[in-house]
């Protein structure tokens, strides 16, 4: 393809121009660009999604059957160490911090964001923490094993005594992650405050950015609590300290508290842009405005603070006192408010819709099939005497894949096909979507709906063998498993094929609102430059005929022949 | 906007109609559901289980009508809401309504507060978990004394390893599997010499983290007689999987003659079952990561019998 048929402004972009010279070359370097840093983000993290998801294939593949006949326990514990830390710290964060880069300025109108070198470092701490995360493997008594909380004291027995190991290596790589997440944070939250096109006032903004900026706070305010529990963590490790060893008169289940006072918030880091991409979905394929704008914008803060007084919920069986059980259950049950909210609205908008079946709106659509099932199952688990029975078991595996893989990477697909012709300017082959989607739901119901049983029936979760009662919840889990990964085949080359191939895209394909969509695509460098529309309007007007800017004709028709 | 048209035209008695089948449909799936969800248990064997299935029915009913009523919609959008190939036209610009996000608001609300509420009330009525009382690891736990007045068993000491459990009876029997009288409450003391473990038994609903530093004291009440499954549900390490006991649910006169018996028998090497695997190990090379050597085997008069098979 010949470079001549695009805009000069948007052949001085750093970021990639299908054709354009030393295209992939940027990809490599430190690049300030917002939109080169969304997709170094995002490919980055595909590619680490893959790794995670070859662990899943061996831990599966070790659970098909009931004995540990596979690998030896002690490589299932740290492969299962591993996935989860990879999934959690390599893949998602890093894929909807790369969504935050593609879509903040994008939306709010902004040339870039806030902090262009802050953003940068960002990134480029990820590969530095997935290389010693790597790393690991190869240390001398191999990674991290003792799951992903790295509950003490046993993450801190440190078999062969070395300086140097596995555990300490993981306690780095979270640590330095979190510092990545404190930078992407800080930018992100200045940002939207900051830098938003004339006219839009906050109840202006589309829900993706008030969903990001929702859950930006939470990394401002809880991750520092995390990372000084892993410091402490490490300190008790590698420096003779007792913070949490009990033989030096130390609590151990402090640690549990420094944990989960973050990682529960954590996962509303995580799901709470899924939300919005679900809110900017289901408008633009139902061709509808999003019904209860203004209330689905302030579930989301409202979920935000309540996320900060739940963490106990997963400590009800860790001796925590009966009046603090009860309380901490009464503050989770509570987050089903907010969030039922934001459901009820996504199903009034589809309502006399008129629906468009496209690759994006049916990982939407399955996305929330799936989500409403993980908020049943989550609220059961919040009831103490039922997680009192069920609270480690496979049924809390059951349920947080179904949020975090059901619901989370349904709508981190959905997100990246959905914008995937505005960022790249190739369409996707649809066929291929839809085969994609097809694959995913199958596989991942096969895969987590059975471990709600095996929960039920007793299987602790963890385990590298189990009892044989078990056995068909895990042989039909372990197929779910392989089709999932099946399932990449159609993903991967729908990915690459269309990014070098596929046809041009136009400024809007999709026939969206949103100032992305009055962009061209891929937008140049610097989105509007000097000429930032002025917000008239709020986000959905489908069937409202009200312009979202002024002279929406003229950025249309500059979009257009860019 | 010919699809309003259409709609109009149909009088309001037939959405009516639709609504009230669909809510009736519903409404039975849910009932079914909840009756039916007893059966995805284990046995009932203590005096927890039949609460925690109950608040279990209850939810997976409240669960399936919410689950099927959103799910209905959705389908039905699906099914009869698509635009036709070449529509280009936008849906109804309903921006939303005040009166329902208020009825999605409250009735969520009031549906958590009594779950909450009726679950507080279970807790009280089975106030399992006692005092935790913290002890130097040098020290020994058994010297700590908390007495549950409640309790007419025990305190028997449950002591969690990496990985085996024993079990120590108060007039001095040791024993690899848990024995317990049926229908009479009985109080443990929850040790570890190491790390974390939790103290599980399915059949009973039950499980509670057994924190080194720290004695946990726990009552629970068996109901039925049976041989049921103990696991270690708190990831302890590289032989967490095989960290598993029985419990021997029996009639209070085979209890006691089990107790004058075991007290009779000499100390014996009781179960480890990490430790063949461990050793198998060692033979081919100590190949694998890093893990520490399992605890040797505790000497207790009654080692089990890791054949018996379990009930649940
Ligand atoms: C209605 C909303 C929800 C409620 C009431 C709820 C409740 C709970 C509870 C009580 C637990 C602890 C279970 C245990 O460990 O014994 C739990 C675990 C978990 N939940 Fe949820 N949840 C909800 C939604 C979510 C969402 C939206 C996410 C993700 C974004 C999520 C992710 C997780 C994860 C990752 C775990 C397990 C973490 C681990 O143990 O490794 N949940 N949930
Ligand atoms: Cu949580």
């Amino acid at each position: 393809m010949s470079t001549s048929n695009y805009d000069p402004r948007i052949l001085k972009a750093p970021h990639p121009v299908p054709g354009a010279p030393d295209n992939w070359k940027r990809f490599f370097s430190f690049n300030t660009d917002a939109k080169v840093i969304g997709i170094q983000y995002i490919v980055s993290a595909l590619f680490f999604l893959l790794v995670g998801g070859l662990l899943a294939m061996v831990i599966r593949g070790e659970l098909i059957t009931p004995p540990a006949d596979l690998v030896d326990p002690t490589v299932y514990n740290g492969l299962n160490t591993m996935h989860g830390t990879v999934m959690l710290f390599l893949f998602l964060f890093p894929i909807l911090n790369g969504f935050n880069n593609l879509l903040i300025p994008t939306m709010i109108g902004a040339p870039d964001m806030a902090f262009p070198k802050l953003n940068a470092a960002a990134f480029w701490l990820v590969p530095v923490f997935a290389t010693i995360l790597m790393a690991s493997f190869f240390v001398p008594g191999g990674p991290a094993s003792s799951g992903w909380w790295s509950y003490p004291p046993m993450s801190l027995q440190n078999p062969l005594g070395r300086f140097i190991n596995g555990e300490m290596l993981w306690i780095t790589a979270v640590a330095l992650s979190g510092i990545s997440s404190i930078f992407g944070a800080i930018n992100f939250v200045t940002t939207i405050i900051r830098m938003r096109a004339p006219g839009m006032g906050f109840f202006r903004m589309p829900i993706y950015v008030w969903t990001a900026w929702a859950a930006q706070t939470i990394q401002l305010l809880a991750l520092p609590v995390l990372t000084g529990g892993a410091i402490m963590l490490l300190f008790d490790l590698s420096f003779g300290t007792t913070f949490y060893r009990p033989e030096g008169g130390g609590d151990p289940v402090l640690y549990q508290h420094f944990f989960w006072f973050y990682s529960h918030p954590a996962v509303y880091v995580l799901v709470l842009p899924i939300f919005g991409i679900f809110s900017e979905i289901f408008p633009v394929y139902s061709r509808k405005p999003l019904f209860g704008y203004k209330v689905v914008a302030l579930a989301s803060f409202a979920i935000t603070a309540l996320s900060l007084i739940v963490w106990v919920h997963h400590m009800f069986y860790s001796g925590t006192p009966q009046w603090m059980r009860n309380l901490f259950m009464v503050t989770t049950m509570l987050i089903a408010v907010p969030t039922g909210i934001k459901v009820f609205a996504w199903i009034g908008t589809l309502w006399r819709g008129k629906l468009r079946l496209s690759t994006p709106m049916l990982f939407c659509l399955g996305g929330l099939f799936n989500f409403i099932f993980a908020g049943i199952t989550g609220i059961m688990l919040a009831t103490v005497p039922i997680d009192v029975h069920v609270g480690n078991t496979y049924f809390v595996v059951a349920h947080f894949h179904y949020v975090i893989f059901n619901t989370i990477c349904f709508g981190v697909f959905a997100g990246i096909y959905h914008w995937f012709p505005k960022f790249t300017g190739r369409m996707y082959y649809e066929g291929l979507g839809k085969i994609h989607f097809v694959l995913t739901f199958i596989g991942a119901t096969l895969n987590f709906l059975p471990l709600h049983w095996a929960g039920l029936l007793g299987m602790p979760r963890r385990v590298a063998s189990y009892d044989p009662e078990f056995a068909i919840w895990n042989v039909i889990a372990s197929i779910g498993a392989f089709i999932l990964g099946v399932a990449s085949i159609p993903f991967i080359l729908n990915m690459i094929s269309s990014w070098a191939r596929g046809p041009k895209a136009p400024p809007n394909p999709w026939k969206a609102i949103g100032l992305e969509w009055l962009l061209p695509s891929p937008p140049p460098a610097e989105n509007f430059e000097d000429d930032i529309p002025t917000v008239i309007n709020g986000p959905y007007g489908y069937g409202l005929n009200k312009p979202l800017v002024e002279d929406e004709e003229y950025y249309i028709k500059r979009a257009q022949e860019a | 906007m010919t699809s309003t048209h259409t709609n109009k035209r149909n009088p309001n008695s037939r959405a009516i109609l639709i609504v009230a089948i669909a809510t009736a449909i519903d409404l039975l799936m849910s009932i079914l559901m909840a009756h039916w969800s007893y059966s995805w248990f284990p046995v009932q064997a203590s005096a927890a289980a039949p609460y925690v299935d109950q608040l279990f029915s209850i939810e997976t009913g409240i669960g399936t009508f919410i689950f099927l009523g959103c799910t209905g919609v959705m389908g039905w959008v699906i099914l009869f809401n698509r635009a036709p190939k070449y529509d280009e036209e936008d849906g109804d610009p309903i921006e939303g309504n005040i009166k329902l996000e208020i009825i999605w608001t409250i009735i969520p609300l009031l549906v958590v507060f009594a779950i909450a509420a009726y679950s507080i009330k279970v807790n009280e009525t089975l106030s399992t978990l006692g005092p935790k009382q913290k002890y130097r690891l040098s020290d020994n736990p058994s010297a700590i004394t908390s007495v549950d007045r409640t309790s007419i068993i025990g305190p028997i000491q449950v002591i969690a390893r990496q990985w085996n459990w024993e079990f120590v009876y108060p007039d001095g029997v040791r024993s690899s599997e848990l024995h317990l009288p049926v229908n009479q409450r009985v109080n443990l003391k929850l040790i570890s010499e190491d790390v974390l473990h939790s103290f599980f038994v399915p059949a009973f609903r039950l499980k509670q983290d057994i924190i080194p530093g720290s004695v946990i004291s726990y009552s629970l009440t068996p109901t039925r007689e049976g041989r049921y499954r103990l696991r270690d549900a708190m990831f302890s390490g590289a032989y967490f999987s095989q960290n598993q006991t029985d419990v021997i649910v029996e009639s209070e006169k085979s209890y006691s003659d089990w107790l004058t018996f075991s007290g009779e028998q000499p100390l014996q090497p009781g179960l480890n079952p990490s430790q063949p695997l461990y050793a198998r190990r060692l033979e081919k090379g100590d190949k694998g990561w890093a893990t520490v050597s399992p605890a040797p085997a505790p000497l207790v008069n009654d080692p089990g019998d890791p054949s018996a098979s379990h009930e649940a």
